[in-house]
């Protein structure tokens, strides 16, 4: 089963609200997204929020596809109350490019935001405190990156804070 | 005064600007410390008995979940997604089940829908009965615990009877259930409800008008409906900050919509609301509970799935009403027997970023009234 083109009014006024983006309206198993270059990202979530209710920020998080040119993928869940529906934002782009912080439309990204950057390596221009989360702060490596191997941490924190030696 | 103020080597004064005042100090709450309900970092700025500022550290109980999901097959993943939140162990499993149901174009049959509703409502109650019995307890009263551990007993009987464990139960599977109920499931299950009710007044005498317990908690640590949305506040929270919202009615799964239940909401959206929010969620649940155990269906109680699990190529996203609030499992597929990308959306972890919010402001002691009332597991807060 393939992704199939979202046809409706909602994607209608989305297209017609960003006319110059190259923006796709899918939709798989009944679930709907929109796939949009990083640019329009926060311009369309602000639009989401202010025109269309879609007004909580169920989560955000990212897809790594190291082979791709557009490694990155990020992926932004919107909830309206309202509508009582939801819709998915996503962009890609690669390595060497910063994602933008959405976290003055919703509170709620900042740690979420800090969260894919703690786990993937993904930089958001304009966060107000980008820094890891889950993992200690002087840790090296992004471990949710798939060329990161499950057994592969850092070596050298362990042995410097738990002192052990072997890893395990 | 110096001209230049101290600075310390601590988080919070990191940025420029936030440098302490002549009568500041700073406090790490926890992680060790028994309030905060596992491995809980909060480091206070304190003026006095004043918060003046708040950061949480979270991560003690990283594990790497979502890691190890994209290297075990969909079934392997199964038991792992129990330990997140361990106390409601049974909602994470429905949860990961109906995402790679959905994924996989599969419905449970209606025996084991049944089944999954009484056993996660079940659940529901003994997750609030540990809130209830621990917050309490935060909060000086010591009492409550005991009583609300001997009725979590008998849910955790019921849980041990049915598929031999009690706390992470692995209780359902992939397209339905792999144990038929047991004989003698409805009878216990009914005695108990017959049973709670009475129990959830006995907590009501100690606490519900209980002067002590009521000027720790009224005005305490408010959030908005209008904040809840800002931060993905949901479950309990938004409930109590008025938000007639419970994805068991906005968006039904696992044959929900068949049931009568109301969503209890607060008004205000300060501690005691949400206490309130949860003692009547807890009554909801009976009835729940009571309805599906009266009509269970007969029939399969497993779908027909491979042994093989290889969902063609996609992603979908799935919630549930967890006891803390949305449960969301985001499962990408490239087609292999492991998924290629596994999220979970943890309610306490969005639910435990508007601490600061709360907090900003409180006294010391309040700070440890509005965590138990956020009522986080760091186990999902970290996975």
């Amino acid at each position: 089963m393939q992704a199939v083109e979202w046809v409706g009014e909602l994607p209608q006024r989305i297209a017609g609200a960003f006319p110059d983006a190259c923006l796709q309206c899918l939709s798989y198993l009944g679930q709907h997204f929109v796939e949009v270059p990083t640019g329009v990202v926060a311009p369309l979530i602000q639009y989401l929020r202010d025109h269309e209710q879609y007004d909580m920020l169920t989560d955000l998080t990212a897809v790594d596809h190291p082979k791709d040119a557009g490694r990155f993928e990020i992926v932004y869940f919107l909830y309206s109350f309202a509508r009582n529906e939801r819709i998915r934002v996503k962009t890609r782009f690669a390595e060497d490019h910063d994602a933008r912080s959405i976290a003055s439309i919703f509170a709620g990204a900042n740690w979420l935001e800090r969260e894919v950057y703690d786990m993937f390596g993904v930089r958001f221009s304009g966060h107000p405190g980008l820094k890891r989360i889950l993992l200690p702060e002087e840790w090296q490596g992004f471990p949710l990156r798939k060329d990161k191997s499950i057994l592969a941490m850092d070596q050298d924190w362990v042995r410097d804070h738990l002192h052990i030696e072997s890893g395990q | 005064m110096s001209d230049s103020p101290p600075r310390l080597d601590d988080p919070l004064l990191e940025s420029e600007g936030r440098y302490l005042e002549g009568s500041e100090m700073v406090l790490n709450l926890g992680p060790q410390h028994p309030s905060t309900h596992g491995v809980l970092r909060v480091v206070l700025k304190l003026d006095g008995e004043r918060v003046r500022d708040v950061e949480c550290m979270i991560g003690y109980l990283h594990r790497g979940v979502e890691k190890i999901g994209e290297n075990r097959t969909y079934q392997m993943f199964a038991p792992y997604v129990d330990r997140m939140d361990y106390v409601a162990a049974v909602s994470n499993g429905l949860g990961y089940c109906l995402a790679v149901e959905r994924l996989i174009s599969v419905e449970a049959p209606p025996r084991a829908q049944a089944a999954r509703v009484i056993l996660t409502e079940l659940n529901r109650i003994a997750s609030h009965l540990l809130w209830l019995g621990t917050h309490a307890l935060d909060l000086g009263a010591m009492t409550p615990v005991f009583y609300t551990f001997r009725e979590r007993e008998e849910i955790l009987k019921i849980f041990e009877n049915y598929c031999g464990a009690r706390l992470t139960t692995h209780a359902f599977r992939i397209g339905g259930l792999q144990y038929e109920l047991y004989d003698g499931f409805e009878e216990q299950v009914l005695a108990f409800c017959s049973m709670f009710p009475r129990r959830l007044d006995e907590y009501e005498t100690l606490l519900t008008g209980n002067r002590i317990w009521v000027d720790r908690l009224k005005g305490v640590g408010i959030l908005n409906a209008a904040d809840c949305k800002r931060y993905g506040v949901t479950g309990p929270l938004l409930r109590a900050g008025g938000v007639e919202w419970d994805l068991r009615k906005a968006l039904p799964y696992s044959g929900y919509e068949q049931y009568a239940f109301t969503i209890p909401t607060g008004r205000t959206g300060d501690s005691f609301d949400r206490y309130l929010v949860r003692m009547l969620e807890m009554r909801q649940s009976v009835r729940i509970i009571e309805q599906a155990v009266s009509r269970i269906p007969t029939g399969p109680i497993m779908a027909k799935v491979a042994k093989v699990l290889k969902p063609a190529p996609g992603e979908v996203y799935v919630a549930i009403e967890a006891p803390k609030g949305e449960l969301g499992y985001f499962i990408v597929s490239d087609g292999s027997d492991q998924p290629y990308r596994i999220r979970v959306r943890p309610p306490s972890f969005l639910n435990l970023q508007s601490l600061e919010q709360m907090a900003k402001g409180a006294l010391v002691a309040d700070v440890v009234a509005i965590i138990g009332t956020i009522d986080i597991v760091l186990g999902e807060v970290d996975r």
